[in-house]
């Protein structure tokens, strides 16, 4: 990293994972204490950056526009659940080692593919490798037979409404519309207790670190500038002799897994996971955090998962009515008058009127008139 | 009402005691009126021997005088002269300390006047009440249903004759046999005689003598229908039943069950076609416009759902304004769902479409955002509830093809529409010279627009023909499923696996592509349910991609990447 960059990166992560952690810690009536509500609702939005972040680097940097990763932040959190379901024991409202749903359901056994997620550590692998190995199999099938642009969209809507029908069935045993709640402690610490979801919160913050220097360095790799030869001219690449289906697979893959990652912090955090945060609605919702960020910057994702989030908390409290509008508005006006997104507008207006050299900027926007020139017939 | 009219006129001065005799006159026979006396009788037994005396007339005068003794609204009133008379009391009035009810007679229920020709109004203290124990009741109720039941079987209008005879089949009470008899004798419809055959057959089986019930099985297998089937299991099952009469009913059983695999068959293929006619309607606007253009236009459910609301509201004005012509509503929603759907898809294409040529994940978020907006929209003006459409009575009810199998006609209807639909987009775009313009765009708008073809009108153009499909799809679908905001979304995702599976633009692999989906979800369906049915479909549309990526009818040549 060059050094500026270096500097604003470690002061952002002191910031999530220090700071914010410890002015909650302070004590009760503290001016400066941060509450309880506010470290969980940044917390949530961490783990939402996360995901953005993931998408970022399909959509932003191999221009492969997956309107289905709700499925993967939903395998993830719902693995994720299953633990913390069979953590509870029998402490339930059954007084049963069963699930409370299942009881109510009048299943009597625990069914086979729950009872590995008794491990902890099986659960934390899991949270990793199902969405991982479900993106790979779908994308192997559906890249190997170079289903691209428009129609990879329309195949992962297809699987996000799949995805939905299917976990809101009773008889998956996931416990159908209601989803997994009444999560009583995680790995052991109750959860509701405030040093928990204060340490929950600085895991969610590391995460995004860790994630935000794992996107960096795929991006900055001659991977990564393979992924945006794939995304400004796919024919061309293939006939340089690369195989884009492999780095698209490669890309895919690795998404799935940070959304499966954001999924399992989102559960431990927000106590509940149904099949409404799976869908096609919230799968798209995803999409345009980063598109208002800035796509094809590693920051506007995050910028944008906080944004757009912290507007939907402020109007679904005073306006519920309007939030479905503002959100349909947004993504008119990102497409029609902000393409580049927050951030990506601030580095070229940074770069035309501050004289700072944001190469990245110049080059995002060279590329992207490129793109628009080849795809336009 | 009819009857009610009759019974105004005919005035008994036999009975009503200050008789204003007027029109002609019908005094009840003298075994009626014994009937009538003694229905009153505190004895049970004599109580259900009248009442069924009075049921076997098949006088409909009576059958007031019935259900008022089921009500239990039947009292005795003493006469000036020591003589005592059976009434029926209406509804309650209180007035001090006294109950008074208005009188009717028992033969009719005609109001009881006073000298002065005013209503009668008696003290209900001073009135006798019949009773009515349960063991009456249960003598009445066969009687009234006769009674209601051979009312229908005359009415007018088929389907509710046939309803008759079903309900009088299920029933199961012999006294509806002579009923149904005499209306097999003058019924002409064919399919109120199979109901009233079918009705017989199972009173038949139910109450007939030994000979009887084994000639019903075996009629009733040759009838095939499903009605008798439970009955006709049960028979073969049971125990006690006499063993030719178990053979009958397990021969039929078997007709039947063989006969139910073919309807079920035929029903399925039918739903199919008419699931795949929806999607055609719905795919056809959206593979025009992905084929001139390249646009996913996920707006296009919502164009669909303005559709809709389109005709809600033509509706809505109709039963206003003109309800005379309420019948008509339909022909004018659907060019003017056509219209709505179409000027919004014009607007949309000139206000911010055009703008995004050549980015078709752009657009795909823009049409979506539009679409978030549109759905809003209706859910702020007409609320979130789904709204009631009433369907015009000439594509309500069905046409009965075979036995156990009634086309509905909403259905019949929307297969027709998809059909004119693809006929009219087939002679627009390869027979006129629009069409030509069409095709020339979507070969190679560079080489078009030099030719003199002004691409961006064509665009706009289709772009509005395309969202007036939509608009007509939305139309056709409120005669079959509900209206709300969220109508569109319901669609959206199957018909854009058509449009994929179909391949850009190609009108024969769109049809193919929706008949086969349409038929797929269908015969999936009954075996796995619906969820794991989408599931089902989305992996075949994967393989099928696998083996053909860019639809059945891939394009050719230097077209075929861009």
């Amino acid at each position: 990293m060059r050094t500026r960059e270096r500097w604003t990166f470690l002061a952002a992560a002191v910031l999530l994972v220090v700071v914010l952690p410890a002015l909650n810690a302070l004590p009760q009536g503290s001016p400066f204490r941060v509450s309880n509500f506010t470290l969980n609702l940044f917390g949530k939005y961490l783990t939402y950056a996360i995901l953005a972040l993931g998408i970022d680097l399909i959509w932003g940097y191999a221009g492969v526009l997956s309107l289905g990763h709700g499925v993967f932040f939903g395998l993830g959190a719902y693995a994720m659940g299953m633990h913390l379901m069979l953590e509870i024991g029998a402490k339930g409202v059954y007084q049963n080692v069963l699930p409370d749903f299942m009881v109510w359901n009048r299943v009597t056994e625990l069914p086979l593919f729950w009872r590995p997620f008794k491990s902890a550590l099986f659960t934390l692998l899991a949270v990793v490798l199902v969405p991982g190995i479900v993106a790979a199999v779908f994308g192997f099938l559906t890249f190997r037979s170079r289903i691209r642009g428009v129609y990879f969209s329309i195949i992962t809507q297809a699987l996000a409404l799949c995805a939905w029908l299917t976990f809101n069935r009773n008889t998956m045993n996931l416990g159908g519309t209601n989803g997994l709640s009444g999560f009583k402690t995680m790995f052991g610490f109750p959860l509701n207790e405030a040093s928990t979801q204060r340490g929950l919160y600085v895991a969610t913050a590391l995460c995004l670190c860790g994630a935000y220097v794992l996107c960096r360095w795929i991006v900055r790799s001659p991977a990564g500038r393979v992924l945006v030869a794939i995304r400004d001219s796919e024919t061309r690449v293939l006939f340089c002799g690369y195989s884009p289906a492999a780095f698209k697979l490669f890309v895919f893959t690795v998404s799935a897994a940070l959304a499966g990652v954001a999924g399992a912090l989102y559960v431990g955090q927000v106590g509940i996971i149904t099949p409404a945060r799976i869908g096609v609605l919230p799968s798209i919702e995803m999409i345009i955090w980063v598109a208002v960020g800035g796509r094809g910057t590693l920051i506007g994702p995050v910028v944008g998962a906080f944004g757009v989030n912290w507007l939907q908390s402020l109007l679904t409290t005073h306006y519920p009515d309007l939030w479905i509008l503002a959100l349909g508005g947004m993504f008119v006006a990102v497409v029609l008058f902000v393409p580049d997104g927050i951030v990506g507008t601030a580095q070229k207006l940074m770069a035309r009127f501050g004289g700072a050299k944001t190469p990245e900027a110049a080059a995002a926007r060279s590329e992207e008139a490129k793109a628009v020139e080849m795809t336009s017939r | 009402m009819f009857i009610r009219l009759l019974l105004a006129l005919a005035l008994l001065p036999g009975l009503t005691a200050p008789a204003a005799a007027q029109g002609a006159t019908s005094s009840p026979a003298p075994e009626i009126v014994k009937a009538i006396a003694e229905v009153a009788s505190s004895d049970a037994a004599v109580q259900e021997g009248a009442a069924v005396a009075l049921g076997k007339t098949g006088d409909r005068t009576l059958l007031p005088l019935l259900e008022a003794l089921r009500e239990g609204s039947v009292y005795v009133r003493s006469l000036p002269g020591g003589k005592k008379e059976t009434v029926i009391v209406g509804d309650k009035v209180n007035e001090g300390d006294k109950t008074l009810v208005p009188l009717f007679t028992a033969y009719g229920r005609e109001p009881i006047r006073s000298a002065d020709g005013k209503p009668l109004l008696a003290d209900l203290s001073k009135l006798q009440e019949v009773p009515t124990g349960r063991s009456l009741r249960l003598v009445l109720r066969p009687l009234i249903d006769a009674f209601s039941g051979t009312t229908q079987l005359a009415d007018p209008d088929w389907t509710v004759r046939q309803a008759a005879a079903v309900k009088m089949g299920n029933g199961g009470d012999a006294g509806a046999l002579p009923a149904l008899t005499d209306a097999l004798a003058k019924e002409k419809d064919r399919w109120v005689r199979y109901a009233i055959e079918e009705a017989i057959a199972l009173i038949q089986l139910k109450s007939g003598s030994p000979a009887e019930r084994v000639n019903a099985a075996t009629r009733l297998g040759a009838l095939g229908g499903g009605d008798a089937l439970d009955r006709l299991r049960e028979l073969a099952n049971a125990a006690d039943a006499p063993p030719a009469l178990k053979q009958a009913a397990a021969d039929a059983v078997k007709r039947v069950e063989r006969w139910s695999l073919l309807t079920q068959t035929i029903q399925v293929m039918f739903q199919g076609v008419s699931l795949s006619s929806i999607l055609l309607l719905m795919a056809l606007g959206l593979a025009i416009i992905f084929g001139l253009m390249g646009v996913i236009n996920m707006a296009h459910g919502e164009l669909m759902a303005l559709g809709a609301y389109a005709t809600y509201v033509t509706q809505g004005w109709f039963q206003g304004h003109a309800p005379g012509f309420f019948g008509y509503y339909f022909l004018v929603a659907l060019p003017l769902s056509f219209l709505v759907a179409g000027a919004a898809g014009f607007a949309l294409e000139r206000g911010v479409i055009r703008f995004l040529y050549g980015r078709p994940l752009e657009t795909l978020l823009l049409t979506w955002g539009i679409s978030l907006m549109i759905q809003q929209g209706l859910r702020l003006w007409f609320g979130a509830a789904n709204v009631d459409v009433i369907s015009p009575t000439w594509l309500s009810g069905g046409l009965p093809v075979m036995v156990g199998i009634q086309l509905p006609y909403n259905r019949l209807f929307i297969i027709g529409l998809a059909t004119v639909a693809v006929a009219a987009m087939y002679l627009l775009l390869f027979k006129t010279d629009a069409g030509l313009r069409v095709r020339a765009v979507t070969q190679n708008r560079g080489m078009a627009a030099c030719l003199g073809v002004r691409s961006r009108r064509v665009d706009a153009l289709t772009f509005a023909l395309g969202a007036g499909l939509a608009g007509i799809a939305g139309c056709a679908l409120t005669q079959i499923g509900n209206v709300g905001p969220e109508l569109g979304q319901n669609y959206i995702v199957d018909s854009f696996m058509v449009v994929v599976t179909g391949g850009v633009g190609k009108l024969l692999g769109t049809i193919l592509a929706a008949l086969g989906i349409g038929g797929l979800n269908k015969i999936i369906e009954p075996g796995f349910g619906a969820v794991f049915g989408k599931v089902a479909i989305l992996v075949v549309v994967i393989v099928f991609i696998q083996r053909r990526p860019s639809g059945l009818f891939a394009a050719k040549g230097r077209y075929a990447d861009s």
